[in-house]
């Protein structure tokens, strides 16, 4: 039972990324990842928010009753979205006018939500840290992996700079939400292919 | 008992705490918004409406309480006179609401130009009003006396084909702007003088 910190961090880089394996947080990963950019800003964003209430949650585990924790989990989740939304309002409106909606929407993600209930709860601060940090580089990765292909079929470019030359015919289907369907469809089944062996 | 007042102490002290906290991280990033919102969103906009003005109209502008809010108001001068002034209004769209940055022309109140702001309209769609400036320039010489409407609906207005409920939003900002600067006239044009 007792894993080291490593183990913790490591295991959101593949073993659990949230994505592909724990198949969590998906309506961000289908909706923002429309280039690397806004993967990479989503993922900054959730991993900021998963730290801070892993972190508090953990503090906090010996204080809050069972019967009201989801209740207090929320609280603690809830206002450090609202410190992102203000930061990156502030700091980089381009991608608040980005990514929109779906950094409130960071609230209601299961992984946060599913971190504090699964993890912090139970453990001492150091291994949530570690698991956080674990869980959001994990996230980041995935989405900007996913951002990445759909923004090289889907526009021909990697962050804004051109890769194929004039003759490539943008694939803008790969932009449209079936694409994202697909694209994270085609993620899973290599994931899984990769695991079997 | 003990446990419920537990439960309600944690959540209350939990409550007000991240109340507080955010209370005063609003404060402190506030103006900076502000001015990323400036920069980036009204800005471009405002720009785009006062194209040849002789002053920044960015710079130059004021706020007066509409409402139960407060508006900007920004001024632009052309040969070193104050003769347009532009605000933001909002109409519903098929995504939320539609901004739009509406100059009107003091003198002959009429509409300098326009500009759309913010939307989450349909891309290839209704996000046309705001790529394609040939929708908005229709608005440009409308009289702010009487409502702005599209075709559709019995106006001059031509509606962005497919998109006539983005067309009708940003109409109905027109129409809202006008109703504003017309209400306000008097006192706007005061303010118009200290610049």
């Amino acid at each position: 039972m007792a894993k080291t910190l490593t183990q913790e961090f490591v295991k959101g880089l593949w073993e659990e990324v949230p994505p592909f394996r724990l198949v969590l947080g998906l309506c961000p990963t289908l909706a923002v990842t429309k280039s690397v950019e806004n993967g990479i800003g989503m993922g900054v964003a959730l991993t900021f928010v998963l730290v801070c209430s892993n972190i508090l949650v953990s503090l906090l585990r010996n204080v809050i009753p069972a019967k009201v924790r989801i209740a207090c989990f929320i609280i603690v989740i809830a206002t450090f979205v609202t410190v992102v939304e203000l930061l990156m309002q502030a700091f980089a409106y381009p991608l608040f006018l980005s990514l929109g909606i779906f950094i409130p929407l960071i609230v209601v993600n299961c992984i946060v939500l599913g971190r504090s209930e699964a993890f912090a709860y139970k453990k001492g601060v150091m291994p949530s840290i570690a698991d956080a940090l674990g869980m959001g580089i994990g996230y980041t990765l995935a989405l900007s992996l996913l951002g990445a292909i759909r923004e090289v079929l889907g526009s021909g470019a990697i962050l804004g700079i051109n890769v194929f030359g004039p003759s490539f015919e943008p694939f803008q289907f790969m932009l449209e939400a079936p694409g994202a369907f697909i694209g994270l469809g085609l993620m899973l089944c290599i994931m899984n292919f990769i695991g079997k062996k | 008992m003990r446990e419920m007042m537990k439960m309600v102490i944690v959540l209350t002290v939990l409550a007000s705490l991240s109340g507080g906290l955010l209370a005063a991280i609003r404060n402190g990033t506030k103006e900076r918004i502000e001015v990323a919102q400036l920069n980036f969103v009204k800005g471009p906009a405002i720009k785009q409406i006062m194209v040849g003005s002789s002053n920044d109209p960015i710079a130059d502008r004021f706020k007066m309480p509409i409402g139960e809010s407060e508006t900007d108001f920004f001024i632009g001068k052309f040969d070193g006179k104050a003769k347009t002034v532009a605000l933001e209004a909002f109409g519903k769209g098929y995504g939320g609401d539609v901004g739009v940055m509406v100059g009107i022309d003091v003198e002959n109140d009429t509409i300098f130009g326009m500009s759309v702001t913010t939307h989450a309209e349909t891309p290839g769609m209704g996000a046309k009003a705001k790529e394609d400036p040939s929708f908005v320039s229709q608005f440009k010489g409308k009289s702010v006396d009487s409502p702005i409407n599209i075709t559709n609906d019995g106006g001059q207005i031509n509606a962005i084909g497919g998109s006539t409920i983005t067309s009708r939003a940003i109409s109905n900002a027109a129409t809202e702007a006008s109703k504003v600067y017309k209400e306000n006239k008097d006192q706007i044009l005061e303010k118009m003088k200290t610049f």
